[in-house]
């Protein structure tokens, strides 16, 4: 049996790894609230470029001259995968769900005979990736020296997309990340951004007859681009949000179970600490008895 | 005071209000929308956007992006957008410091003369921003 030294030094040690979790959730919960509101204020971008491409979409879906980046190549056999994880561990579930997702998708092209590429934004996932799909993965990036997520790191990340794109390497680009839902949930979301596929209901009523200046065809080009962008800026936001909803609730759960294993150590201690006192006076009494 | 007028860039709702009349830097020139405008999408130049309230105007340093005009309202949709006061002049600097990089190295053509008018257009926000700021 560990003597009662052995005990305590790993009651202290269950004690150090407490006080680390505890720091950690803290600081994930700090950075939680400033990464909430960047993901927030983002939406309002977001929402309305979307009303805005989908309105002049609706309009230059049926001619033959709309750019390949909102019709699509006309095929459906070369597969991007934009995975966008995070860049450090300790955060329960988030970067291995992102992961998983992309992995069943993978399975699923591959079943159906598509060639698929994957790019990686974000260490882990390239980390977890790299295992299965070596030869898939066509680019990653890291945002490890990021501090705080610019637009200009999505755009980075959408003009290597396009570039790709218009020089024939995939048909269909999808992005993988996590939206934040709340603290507790953070939902593991593909978005097929090229060509772009609009959520929810279509605009009602009658689309707006648009007058253009410069020309239709020019808006759409520069359009396009920054609709990828805003996209892929905007997962970044959200999994940024998620990561630290999900490292917080992790280190939660870490802090009560460490909490819990003291309780048990000491607990252990205790009766130990107790039975060599009983132990030590049974062999005072017997010995002044046998006198 | 019946234009409904949204300003977003990536990081924020800039601006969503009634207002008078907005004055757009489009890239064709600039244009001014009232209420009740037809429906028009244009792209901007890098410029000034001046915003009309009843009470005075305000104005808004855009580089780049969308305006729509909807029976809903004008929404601008920008890559960067700032008051005129907080807008950080040195950000205008490096962008004409890097254009003039690339126009050294882009060969005589289209892509030339994209980059040497984007150039005017931020020189002529600086010029702008530099005159307000002395008088």
């Amino acid at each position: 049996m560990a003597s009662l030294k052995d005990m305590r030094v790993r009651i202290a040690a269950t004690k150090a790894t407490q006080k680390i979790t505890k720091a950690m959730q803290m600081v994930a919960a700090s950075k939680l609230r400033r990464a909430q509101a960047a993901a927030e204020a983002a939406r309002p971008y977001a929402e309305r470029m979307e009303v805005v491409l989908r309105n002049i979409a609706a309009g230059a879906a049926g001619s033959d001259t709309a750019p390949k980046l909102l019709a699509g190549t006309g095929k459906n056999e070369v597969h991007l995968l934009v995975v966008a994880t995070g860049e450090r561990g300790l955060a329960g579930a988030f970067n291995s769900a992102i992961v998983r997702l992309a992995r069943e998708h993978v399975a699923k092209l591959q079943s159906e005979g598509k060639e698929v590429k994957i790019m990686t934004v974000g260490r882990k996932g390239y980390e977890q990736l790299r295992r299965l799909y070596e030869k898939q993965i066509v680019e990653r990036t890291d945002l490890r020296s990021v501090r705080t997520i610019g637009y200009a790191n999505a755009s980075d990340i959408a003009s290597k997309v396009i570039d790709m794109f218009n020089r024939g390497e995939f048909d269909v680009a999808t992005l993988f990340y996590s939206r934040f839902k709340s603290v507790i949930a953070q939902i593991p979301t593909a978005q097929q951004i090229i060509p772009p596929k609009f959520e929810g209901e279509a605009p009602q009523g009658p689309v707006a007859a648009y007058e253009y200046e410069p020309e239709e065809e020019e808006i759409l080009a520069e359009l396009l681009p920054r609709y990828v962008a805003t996209q892929v800026f905007r997962a970044l936001l959200e999994n940024n949000a998620s990561f630290y909803g999900a490292q917080m609730s992790a280190m939660d759960n870490a802090t009560r179970n460490a909490g819990e294993m003291i309780r048990k150590q000491t607990l252990q201690y205790n009766r130990t600490r107790q039975a060599m006192i009983t132990k030590e006076l049974i062999e005072i009494i017997s010995g002044a008895e046998a006198l | 005071m019946a234009l409904h007028f949204e300003l977003v860039s990536p990081e924020k709702l800039v601006f969503s209000g009634s207002v008078e009349q907005v004055d757009v830097p489009g890239l064709e020139g600039d244009f001014g929308v009232l209420e009740d405008h037809a429906p028009m999408v244009a792209t901007l130049r890098p410029g000034i956007l001046t915003v009309h309230l009843s009470d005075g105007a305000q104005r808004i340093v855009v580089l780049g992006g969308f305006a729509e005009v909807s029976e809903k309202g004008l929404t601008v949709v920008a890559d960067l957008a700032d008051s005129v006061e907080d807008f950080d002049k040195s950000l205008l600097a490096t962008h004409i410091g890097e254009i003039e990089q690339k126009i050294q190295k882009t060969e005589p053509g289209s892509e030339l003369d994209k980059l040497v008018t984007r150039l005017d257009h931020f020189r002529e926000v600086d010029r702008h921003l530099t005159g307000t700021a002395m008088h």
